[in-house]
């Protein structure tokens, strides 16, 4: 009789114990809006008509990547689910995709939507909704802004950080410069004009023309003959790959042969320096913070192994020369490990604060040294670059990898 | 004998009479129940694009009157459009002027820039105008982001625009507020505008846009009939933007392209050139059609858009109009029997 | 000084890009008495045709041959199974028809090639012309080429029956079916030979802008531009208005102070408006002669 209540008393605390502890697992488990056991919603905003098209291979090549994360189990068994809409790069447009992404598909985060003016016109929704929006595409410095957009966070580093860069090696270098600067007139220029101003401080001065360009001109050579005619000596090219390629071919033909530096945007071997021709391309100056998928030194590379055997199951109509394949890709890793991270908290706001706490996290395709580094005050991933200089048909990394970190 | 050419010849307009421009009052009260309904029930997206269905619904209005109402084609739409949404959204964030009362001022200044284009487009017709229009649709961005107004317009970076909240106290939600802000001044307009055509000065368009040459025998003042119906449908175009900077938050050179200018015409010709009713539908076209071709295949969106398209204006040249004349048809038939 | 006659010479290395285009613009007014909105999209797709030929190994003047055949009757195929159903339908609802056509071939362009900018060989080599570094042999060239279209296109509107038949057929339709002119094809034939014309103009001037999706975008603005200011009823006008385009717009760009540089396609434009205000036909165009 005894025994047996013994057994009873035990039976039961077991049942107890068990209830606690499961009870216990439950309440680790925590999710917001578009996050269960089963998946997690992750919205996103690309052009893929209009203007802005080319970039269209960003999100597909994102799309690929969870496509590959789910076939490998998903996150913590928990599928990734990819929602990505076309704005065709109007901000209105942007606007009514967000808004469907957050209250129609309940989504969990929007995730590196491109264009500084669509992020723009959504910054203050989402954050008013205190929905992450997460490693937007594009350089712009104001997504680090942590203070006033807790929710927003960029993931590229900064045109102007880039810009100081190079201010800060030419002042080294190339003290006398006198410099002729082309711009596409967007924000992507203006931003990199300004940090190349600020860079060069009080020599701002060896600035000896500056001219912008529309991207609805079919050329810009008009531009290159009259800032040749300036007599600089120093020829600094912010613009998007079809204009860098004009610029350098033009730069070929007409003889002019300055130091010429090219922003990261257009430092692509496959689709700017190849079509401009190497011949003209040599000596060329840049800046990188990841690895050139069209670059033969990386064959070899562990991380760009990775990188091409994903190509080849997931996307293989990808053109790999594209930069923008080697960014969707980066930046997609870098969402799966901040997923990751959350664990099963998959809470809104543990998403952000995980975002805030990458540390020396260095996805695949990134240099050799460029880690990704977050916190409370920082939302600025990317931050460091190393230059480079074009010699015969590929890149070549010089000197240390240098922290654009903007001090403001 | 060449050298009788006309590039958009009357014709090409076709002749609406005046009573076909409406509806009948039984359809009109079932839309307007429509209206005032359905965002009820539904979720704040979707009030949301109802308000933009809206707001571009006055924008196609504005051009119905320009080309269906006088007979000048206009792919200049985008450049009044941003006016009246720079107008609103500087006087609001700068002036911290009300948002309602931003609009009729962005409706006067875009009233005024639009009177004063007329001029010289007085002199142009057909492919003449339609290029003298779209350089003005190329020019705004830029002249948008010119460092000169940097101060005023945010530049390259645009402004950020304050919603406003529902007044009163009203216990409903900013969009469902503005929906229905939006709504009121819709209706006005279109009432507004219904009325401009069937009155004098709205036989006079007409007049001009069959033939222009007839219509100043007959004693019409052609110039200034033409330079005040583009003075108004940039007025109308202007208020439309102004909702639209509203409704967005957000104002940006790259908002106000080409490509809305082309939207707006695309959305005036699926709806009916001339039949002003048309236009909600052509808004419809042009917002949602985007969204079914990006759900159908998202490399190939633009070719699925243009395919729809394609399909709209084989089986409707005439557009939503044409659909309206059937149904009136098959309606009439039923009664008879 | 030097600035000055370099801009000149720029601009003249500019202004055969649009004086070839619009060359292409004033072929397809003539048949079907207006602008179409797809040509320049037209344009870039044979071009890419060509590049797709020369990469499967094709010789540049083969793939030229192929492409300008295949262009020609695409260009065909085109209105007999899109615009001639839309020939009773309203000017305007043909407009929307040519966006349409835009958006796909643009689209479709994209899936096939991507959008990366790709090289395109040049026949002429692009070596400094006569010397002058701002003119290379390959815009040289393709001056020389435009100005042998015009000829040809000048020889064929003039003394050719069935060029003398199109343009009839576009201005005067019903007299022109009168007289025994098949108005029908003569405009299938207009889209084909404007496509062809403008398949040579992508092949032009892909070498100067590089080949991809959008090259045509905003060549296609100044072709229409330039046409418009020459006249669309004559090719001459059309090749002077490219050069004069590419002149004026970069001596704006390069002497009007404060704004030239941001604005000077705006203010391109609105030159062009005010000669259009002064000479609505353009600078050679035939004067409208309205009739009640």
């Amino acid at each position: 009789m005894r025994s047996k209540q013994k057994l009873r008393i035990a039976a039961f605390s077991t049942v107890i114990a068990f209830v606690t502890t499961s009870g216990a697992a439950l309440a680790q488990k925590k999710y917001d809006t578009g996050a269960t056991d089963a998946e997690i919603k992750i919205g996103n905003i690309m052009p893929y008509s209009g203007p802005a098209s080319a970039y269209g291979v960003i999100g597909k090549t994102e799309a690929a990547y969870f496509t590959k994360i789910n076939a490998e189990g998903g996150i913590k068994g928990r599928k990734i689910n990819f929602i990505t809409y076309d704005d065709g790069y109007s901000p209105p447009k942007a606007v009514e995709q967000a808004r469907k992404l957050v209250e129609s598909d309940e989504v969990l985060l929007v995730f590196n939507p491109l264009g500084t003016p669509s992020n723009s016109a959504i910054q203050k929704y989402l954050n008013s909704k205190k929905v992450p929006q997460l490693f937007v595409a594009t350089g712009a410095t104001k997504w680090n802004d942590p203070k006033s957009f807790p929710w927003t966070m960029g993931w590229q580093p900064s045109y102007q950080s880039e810009a100081r860069i190079y201010a800060k090696f030419l002042m080294k270098e190339k003290p006398d410069a006198k410099i002729a600067i082309l711009y596409q007139n967007d924000d992507f220029g203006k931003d990199y004009l300004k940090g190349l101003k600020d860079g060069l401080g009080a020599k701002a001065s060896a600035i000896v023309a500056e001219e912008s360009y529309e991207t609805t001109e079919p050329t810009i050579d008009g531009h290159i003959v009259k800032l040749k005619s300036t007599g600089a000596d120093t020829f600094i090219s912010i613009t998007t790959p079809k204009f860098a390629a004009q610029a350098i071919k033009k730069l070929g033909e007409i003889e002019w042969k300055p130091l010429h530096i090219v922003s990261n945007v257009s430092a692509s071997v496959g689709s700017v320096m190849k079509p401009a021709g190497f011949e003209n391309s040599q000596g060329i100056l840049s800046a990188a913070y990841a690895k050139d998928g069209a670059d033969p030194q990386w064959d070899n590379d562990p991380g760009m192994k990775k990188f091409y055997a994903f190509l080849e199951k997931y996307y293989p109509e990808a053109n790999k020369l594209d930069g923008s394949v080697v960014f969707g890709y980066g930046v997609a890793q870098t969402m799966a490990k901040v997923i990751e991270m959350c664990g099963d908290n998959l809470t809104r706001e543990n998403v952000m604060k995980q975002a805030a706490s990458l540390k020396d996290f260095a996805p695949d395709t990134l240099l050799p040294g460029v880690k990704i580094n977050t916190s409370a005050t920082d939302f600025a991933p990317i931050e460091q670059l190393q230059m480079m200089r074009f010699k015969g048909e590929k890149w070549e990394l010089f000197g240390d990898i240098i922290s654009g970190e903007l001090s403001n | 004998m060449s050298a009788v050419q006309e590039v958009v010849t009357p014709a090409a307009i076709e002749a609406v009479p005046k009573r076909a421009m409406t509806l009948g009052y039984g359809t009109s009260l079932i839309m307007l129940a429509l209206l005032l309904l359905v965002p009820l029930f539904v979720k704040n997206f979707i009030i949301f694009q109802l308000t933009m269905l809206l707001i571009y619904g006055l924008a196609v209005l504005a051009l119905n009157i320009l080309t269906g109402g006088s007979g000048q084609f206009s792919l200049g739409q985008s450049a009044f459009y941003a006016v009246g949404a720079y107008t609103s959204a500087i006087l609001m964030e700068h002036a911290g002027m009300n948002y309602a009362l931003t609009l009729p001022v962005a409706g006067l200044i875009c009233f005024g820039f639009g009177f004063l284009f007329g001029q010289p487009a007085l002199r142009l017709s057909g492919v003449y105008l339609a290029l003298a229009t779209f350089a003005l649709a190329t020019a705004m961005p830029q002249l948008l982001k010119l460092g000169y107004f940097e101060h005023w317009t945010g530049g390259v970076q645009g402004l950020v625009v304050t919603k406003p909240d529902a007044p009163f106290g009203l216990p409903i939600s900013q969009d469902m507020w503005l929906y229905y802000f939006t709504l009121v001044i819709t209706i006005a307009i279109y009432i507004f505008s219904v009325n401009l055509l069937q009155s004098r000065s709205g036989r006079a368009l007409m007049a001009i846009r069959d033939n222009e040459i007839a219509a100043s025998a007959m004693g019409v003042d052609v110039a200034l009939y033409k330079t005040l119906a583009f003075g108004v449908s940039a007025g109308i175009t202007g208020i439309a933007g102004g909702l639209g900077a509203i409704a967005v938050q957000f104002v940006a050179p790259d908002a106000y392209t080409i490509t809305l200018a082309i939207s707006l015409f695309l959305g005036m010709v699926v709806g009916g050139v001339g039949w002003l009713p048309g236009s909600i539908v052509g808004s419809a076209f042009i917002i949602f059609v985007p969204n079914i071709a990006e759900g159908i295949s998202k490399g190939l969106s633009g070719a699925v858009f243009g395919v729809l398209l394609f399909l709209v204006i084989f089986l409707v040249p005439h557009g939503a109009r044409q659909v309206a004349i059937v149904a009136q048809q098959l309606m009439g038939k039923l009664k008879r029997n | 000084m030097e600035l000055f006659t370099n801009q000149i010479l720029a601009g003249i290395a500019t202004g055969a890009i649009y004086a070839c285009m619009a060359l292409a613009v004033v072929m397809i007014y003539q048949a079907i008495d207006h602008l179409n909105f797809a040509q320049g999209e037209m344009a870039m797709f044979s071009t890419f045709i060509s590049w797709q030929l020369m990469q499967w190994g094709v010789p540049y003047w083969g793939a030229f041959i192929i492409t300008l055949a295949l262009s020609f009757a695409g260009g065909i195929a085109i209105e007999r199974l899109l615009f001639k159903p839309l020939a009773k339908a309203p000017i305007l609802t043909n407009v929307a028809g040519f966006i349409a056509l835009f958006a796909i071939i643009n689209s479709v362009a994209g899936l096939i090639w991507d959008f990366t900018i790709k090289q395109y060989p040049t026949p002429f080599g692009s070596y400094p012309f006569l010397g002058s570094q701002l003119i290379s042999t390959h815009q040289a060239g393709m001056i020389g080429v435009t100005v042998l279209l015009l000829l040809a296109l000048y020889f064929f509107f003039q003394f050719t029956r069935i060029g003398l038949a199109m343009r009839a057929a576009a201005s005067v339709p019903e007299s022109a079916r009168l007289v025994g002119v098949n108005t029908s094809w003569m405009i299938a034939l207009g889209w084909g030979m404007a496509a062809a014309i403008g398949s040579i103009a992508g092949m032009l001037i892909a070498p100067v802008v590089f080949l991809e999706p959008n090259m045509m975008g905003g060549v296609l603005i100044y072709g229409f531009a330039a046409a418009v200011l020459g006249g669309l009823t004559s090719p001459l006008g059309a090749v002077v208005g490219g050069f004069l385009v590419g002149i004026f717009e970069n001596l704006a760009g390069t002497y009007i102070p404060g704004v030239g540089n941001e604005l000077k396609l705006p203010i391109a434009l609105a030159l062009i408006i005010t000669v259009l205000v002064v000479k609505p036909a353009g600078l050679f165009g035939r004067p409208i002669v309205k009739r009640v």
